[in-house]
């Protein structure tokens, strides 16, 4: 019998899910908000050369390529399984285009990352 | 709509905007809904990612399009977005997660709930305080 790959896109989902849950409030209001919004604009903490350091270490680099990819992860499983309910077919098509939006951003993520250098 | 087909024509309910016919289905549609705000907010930290490694410019220029009212309105959305699944995730979690038990007794749907969105707060928390102390 072919094994199912569903549960390990449920994982994902549901890992996602629940860092989103956790974290996601709190990082939207700190990158999208008070950042750019001047919080702690005057010490330089959103600098290049502090981001720089922070995603050259390895817990930063870790949580950022986490973030990235289990948000990307848990977005696109959901939104799959929400094309039937807005009328959208699920095809094979859709099913490469969700997972695969997903499968790019950890990509973007991870290259990036692994630019940035350690 | 024809209304003149032939009268053995099957009914078929139409499905167009079903999820407005009734309160429990809009809840439903607007906790999906947050799906879209979280792949939004990995896409913008994607490409915030790709600005870092292209260097200071680029990075700079990307903090900038962060300061743009249109990134604080969408962000706002997003800001949003992320408290109604946060909240939707912890109400749905006594249903999507196997049944846990305490000295013999069957965790209920209250106290797993409670316990979700305590942690959330808690974490929300620690992350702030993480923000507003990390050493420049």
């Amino acid at each position: 019998m072919k094994r199912s790959n569903a549960p390990i896109f449920w994982l994902l989902f549901g890992a996602g899910g629940m860092l989103s849950a956790l974290l996601g409030t709190a990082l939207v209001f700190i990158t999208g908000l008070a950042a750019p919004l001047g919080w702690r604009a005057g010490d330089g903490v959103v600098s290049y050369k502090h981001m720089l350091a922070f995603s050259q270490h390895w817990i930063g680099k870790g949580f950022l390529f986490v973030v990235v990819a289990l948000f990307a992860w848990h977005a696109v499983h959901r939104i799959f399984h929400s094309l039937h309910d807005v009328g959208i077919p699920t095809g094979t098509g859709a099913k490469l285009l969700c997972y695969g939006t997903a499968l790019a951003l950890t990509l973007i993520a991870a290259g990036s990352l692994l630019a940035i250098g350690f | 709509m024809n209304h003149h087909r032939h009268a053995a024509q099957p009914y078929v309910r139409p499905m167009q905007g079903w999820w407005r016919r009734d309160p429990f289905f809009v809840r439903y549609m607007g906790r999906e809904a947050t799906a879209l705000a979280v792949l939004a907010y990995a896409v913008i930290l994607a490409v915030g990612l790709v600005r870092l490694s292209q260097g200071e410019a680029a990075w700079n220029g990307w903090i900038d399009a962060l300061r743009s009212p249109w990134s604080i309105l969408l962000h706002l959305v997003l800001l949003a977005s992320m408290v109604i699944h946060a909240h939707s995730w912890f109400e749905i979690m006594p249903k999507t997660m196997p049944m846990l038990y305490l000295r013999g007794e069957r965790i209920g749907a209250p106290a797993i709930r409670r316990t979700g969105w305590i942690a959330s707060v808690i974490v929300t928390l620690i992350v702030l305080a993480l923000a507003a102390w990390w050493p420049r």
